[in-house]
C-alpha cells in the first residue's frame, strides 16, 4: 500500500490522481495532508499540486464524462466525507478501464453510485444555502449572512448570490470553515478572515442598521400569518426546514 | 415607512391570501442587467416552509381585502364581519424590496379583493409590477392575479411586469358556480385567460423573428380549484383540469382542499376536517398527467368517479390492468416503466441508463431510488423475484395494502372518518 498526502484542494487531488498513473503506485490510499497526524505509522508521499497535471486529468475526464461527470466528480469531492478519495479514485480507474463509455450513467457501479449519492447531498446543502441564507444589513451598508453547512458548498453559491445581489454589497460567512465571501459592488471575492461571532449574534447589537430588526419582525409576522392552522403538519416542515437550520432562519428567531 | 401601520396590514392582508396554494416561483428567466436587483433562478427556490409544510417562496399578499363579490366559499366576501385593509402601492413594493434584499423570498405573488370593479383593481395590480420593474429594475419573479372581466389592454400590460398570471377557477363547473359564488360569471373568468394563451402563442410567434421582443409572461398562466366545497367529483376535477392543460396551455392547475370558513349551509361546517388525503390524490393524478404520459380517461371513468384514497392513482390503474403486467425491466420501453407503481420519473431515466451496463436485479433498483416494496409486485428483473406470484392474485390489493405503509398515519382509521363524513365525498 502506498499513502499519498495532498494539499486539500481539488486541484491537488487530480495531480495525486495524475502521479498515481504516473509512477504506478501500489494500492494507493489518498489522504488530506491535514489528516496525516491520525495515521502515525504511515510514511506518505507527498504530493506537490501541480496545475498542468490536474489540467490534464481535467481534460481527460471531460472527454469521457462530459461536463456534467466532472461537475458530479468536483460536489462529490466537496461533500468532505472521509474516505472521498479513494471512492472517487475507484470512479476515475473505473472510467479508465472502460474507454469511449460514459461510466457516469452506470448506477450498478457501487462506487459510481455512491459518488452519485454524495454528489445529491451536496447539491441539496447548496440549494438550501441559497434558500436559508438570511442577510441582515449592517450599519456600513453590508448585508451580511453567516451560514454554517454539512458541506464546503461557498464557492458553489457565490455565482448565484453574484448574479443575484449587484447593487448591494454582501458577505456571506463560513463559521466552521472560517472564511467568506465578499461583494464590493465590483467583483466577487473570497476572504480569509476569523470574525468575531458573539459581536453580530447580539440581538441588541449596534452593528445593525436602524431598520433591520424591523424588517426582521414584519418577516416574522408575514411567516406566522402565511400559515394555516387547519392544516397543521409538523413531520412535513420539519421534513422540509431540518431544525439544524433553524438557528439561522429569521422566522424561526425569538424576538 | 410606519412599520407598526404595515405590520397590522400585513397580518390581514397575508391571512387573506393564504388560501391561495400556488408559491411556484419556477419558469422566470429574468436576468439581473445593470446593476440592479435580483435574477429569476429558472427551477425555483423555496424559502421557507410554514408550519403546515407547504413552501414559502413568495411574498404573498393581497392588495386589499375589500371586496364587492360574495362568494360563499371565500374568506373575503363582501357578508363576512372581518377587518379589512389595503396596502398602498408604495408599501408593496418597499415589503417586496426589503424581504428580497434579505433572501427571505424570490419575488411577490400578488392578489386582490376586487374593489370598485374588474379594470380599476387591475390595474393598481399592474401599477406595482410596473413599478418595481421599471423603477426599480428589480428582476425578481412576479405573479399576478388576473381579475375576471379585466380588460385585453390591462392583460397585456400585465404580461409584460408578471412572469407569471392566474386566474383560480375555484369551483370548476358553471353550476357550482352559480351556487357558491352568484355574481361571478364563468365567462368573465375564461376570457382572460384565454387573451393570455393567444398572446402568449403571439410571443412565440414575434420571438422567432426579433429576438428584442419584449417578454410575455414568460412562467406562463395556472390555475386553482377547491377541492370539497362544491358537489364535485374527482372526474370533473380530473377532466376539468385536463382541458385547462390542453386548451390553455397552462403550467399549473393547484387544488385547494376546502378549509372551512364558513357558517353557509351550502359548505361543509367550521371544524369539518380538510380533505387531505383527496387533496394529495388528485395532485398524483395531476403528476400523472403531465409526467408520467397518462391520458385523464385513464385516470377515471364516469363509472369510476372517484380516486382510491387508499392506494395512489398509479397504483390504482395497475390494479385495474394487471394484464399489463409484469413489466420486464431488461427491455421494457421507458412509457411502460413510467407505468409501474413505485418507480418515479427519476428513477425510470436511471434504469434505462444503467440497463445498458448491467442485468438490474431488484437490489440495483433499490439503491437507484425505487420503491420496491410496491414495484416489485409487478416487474421482472434478472434475479428471482417472489414477489411476482402475487400479481394474479384476486386479493392482491390487500397483499400490498399489508405490505406498504401510507404516509397518512393509521390510513385505515383516517379513510374510515372520511368515508364516514360525506361532505368530503361530495
Amino acid at each position: 500500500m502506498t499513502i499519498l498526502s495532498y494539499d486539500s484542494t481539488f486541484e491537488g487531488f487530480l495531480t495525486t490522481v495524475f502521479e498515481i498513473f504516473e509512477f504506478k503506485y501500489q494500492e494507493p490510499q489518498i489522504i488530506k495532508k491535514d489528516d496525516l497526524q491520525r495515521n502515525i505509522f504511515a510514511t506518505p508521499v507527498e504530493i506537490v499540486t501541480d496545475i498542468t497535471k490536474s489540467d490534464r486529468v481535467i481534460k481527460k475526464l471531460t472527454d469521457q464524462l462530459q461536463n456534467d461527470g466532472v461537475r458530479t466528480l468536483i460536489y462529490a469531492f466537496l461533500s468532505e466525507k472521509v474516505g472521498v478519495e479513494d471512492l472517487l479514485f475507484k470512479v476515475i480507474n473505473y472510467a479508465v478501464a472502460n474507454k469511449n463509455k460514459n461510466i457516469m450513467k452506470d448506477f450498478s457501479n457501487d462506487a459510481v453510485l455512491q459518488v452519485s449519492q454524495l454528489t445529491k447531498s451536496v447539491g441539496r446543502e447548496k440549494h438550501r444555502m441559497e434558500a436559508f441564507i438570511r442577510f441582515e444589513l449592517l450599519k456600513d451598508g453590508i448585508y451580511f449572512a453567516k451560514i454554517d453547512p454539512d458541506f464546503d458548498v461557498l464557492t458553489l453559491i457565490m455565482n448565484h448570490f453574484k448574479n443575484r445581489y449587484q447593487d448591494q454589497k454582501w458577505l456571506i460567512y463560513d463559521l466552521r470553515r472560517k472564511y467568506g465571501v465578499f461583494y464590493d459592488l465590483k467583483s466577487v471575492e473570497i476572504v480569509s478572515l476569523d470574525l468575531d461571532v458573539k459581536l453580530i449574534d447580539d440581538k441588541s447589537s449596534s452593528v445593525f442598521s436602524d431598520s433591520e430588526i424591523q424588517y426582521q419582525k414584519l418577516w416574522w409576522e408575514y411567516f406566522d400569518h402565511t400559515n394555516i392552522k387547519e392544516r397543521k403538519n409538523t413531520k412535513l416542515h420539519l421534513q422540509h426546514v431540518p431544525k439544524r437550520y433553524w438557528k439561522y432562519l429569521t422566522e424561526k428567531k425569538i424576538f | 415607512m410606519n412599520y407598526e401601520k404595515v405590520k397590522e396590514k400585513l397580518e390581514i392582508l397575508a391571512d387573506a391570501a393564504k388560501y391561495d396554494v400556488s408559491c411556484s416561483s419556477s419558469g422566470g428567466n429574468r436576468k439581473n442587467k445593470n446593476k440592479g436587483l435580483g435574477d429569476s433562478s429558472a427551477t425555483g427556490i423555496c424559502h421557507t416552509y410554514t408550519e403546515d409544510g407547504r413552501c414559502v417562496s413568495l411574498l404573498k399578499i393581497l392588495l386589499t381585502n375589500f371586496c364587492i363579490y360574495d362568494c360563499a366559499y371565500c374568506v373575503t366576501r363582501k357578508s363576512n364581519d372581518i377587518q379589512r385593509a389595503a396596502f398602498t402601492v408604495e408599501e408593496v413594493i418597499d415589503l417586496t424590496i426589503n424581504f428580497y434584499r434579505r433572501n427571505y423570498i424570490e419575488g411577490l405573488f400578488l392578489s386582490s379583493g376586487i374593489f370598485k370593479n374588474a379594470d380599476y383593481t387591475m390595474e393598481r395590480l399592474v401599477r406595482v409590477a410596473k413599478k418595481l420593474r421599471l423603477e426599480h429594475n428589480f428582476n425578481g419573479y412576479i405573479h399576478l392575479k388576473s381579475i375576471p372581466g379585466a380588460s385585453d389592454d390591462l392583460m397585456r400590460e400585465a404580461g409584460l411586469y408578471a412572469d407569471r398570471l392566474s386566474m383560480n377557477l375555484e369551483i370548476p363547473t358553471e353550476s357550482g358556480l352559480k351556487l357558491l359564488a352568484p355574481d361571478k360569471n364563468h365567462q368573465d373568468m375564461i376570457k382572460p385567460m384565454g387573451f393570455v394563451k393567444n398572446e402568449l402563442i403571439q410571443y412565440k410567434e414575434e420571438k422567432k423573428k426579433f429576438k428584442s421582443t419584449p417578454k410575455f409572461a414568460p412562467a406562463g398562466q395556472s390555475t386553482q380549484v377547491i377541492v370539497g366545497a362544491a358537489q364535485e367529483n374527482d372526474f370533473q376535477i380530473i377532466q376539468v383540469a385536463d382541458h385547462f392543460y390542453k386548451n390553455f396551455d397552462l403550467k399549473r392547475v393547484y387544488y385547494s382542499g376546502y378549509v372551512p370558513i364558513s357558517n353557509d349551509a351550502r359548505l361543509p361546517a367550521i371544524g369539518a376536517q380538510v380533505p387531505l388525503v383527496r387533496e394529495n390524490r388528485l395532485y398524483q393524478a395531476d403528476w400523472l398527467m403531465r409526467f408520467y404520459g397518462f391520458k385523464a380517461n385513464e385516470i377515471l371513468d364516469k363509472n369510476n368517479p372517484f380516486l382510491d384514497l387508499e392506494v395512489d392513482p398509479k397504483m390504482s390503474w395497475a390494479l385495474r390492468n394487471i394484464t399489463q403486467f409484469p413489466v420486464i425491466i431488461q427491455n421494457a420501453s421507458l412509457e411502460m416503466i413510467l407505468r409501474v407503481p413505485g418507480i418515479g420519473v427519476k428513477s425510470a431515466h436511471k434504469i434505462v441508463q444503467s440497463r445498458r451496463f448491467t442485468n438490474l436485479n431488484l437490489d440495483h433498483l433499490k439503491k437507484i431510488g425505487v420503491a420496491v416494496n410496491r414495484a416489485r409486485y409487478f416487474i421482472s428483473v434478472s434475479n428471482e423475484n417472489s414477489h411476482l406470484k402475487f400479481l394474479n392474485a384476486l386479493n392482491l390489493k390487500e397483499i400490498i395494502l399489508s405490505d406498504t405503509k401510507s404516509k397518512f398515519e393509521n390510513p385505515f382509521s383516517n379513510q374510515l372518518s372520511l368515508l364516514n363524513d360525506d361532505s368530503f365525498l361530495r
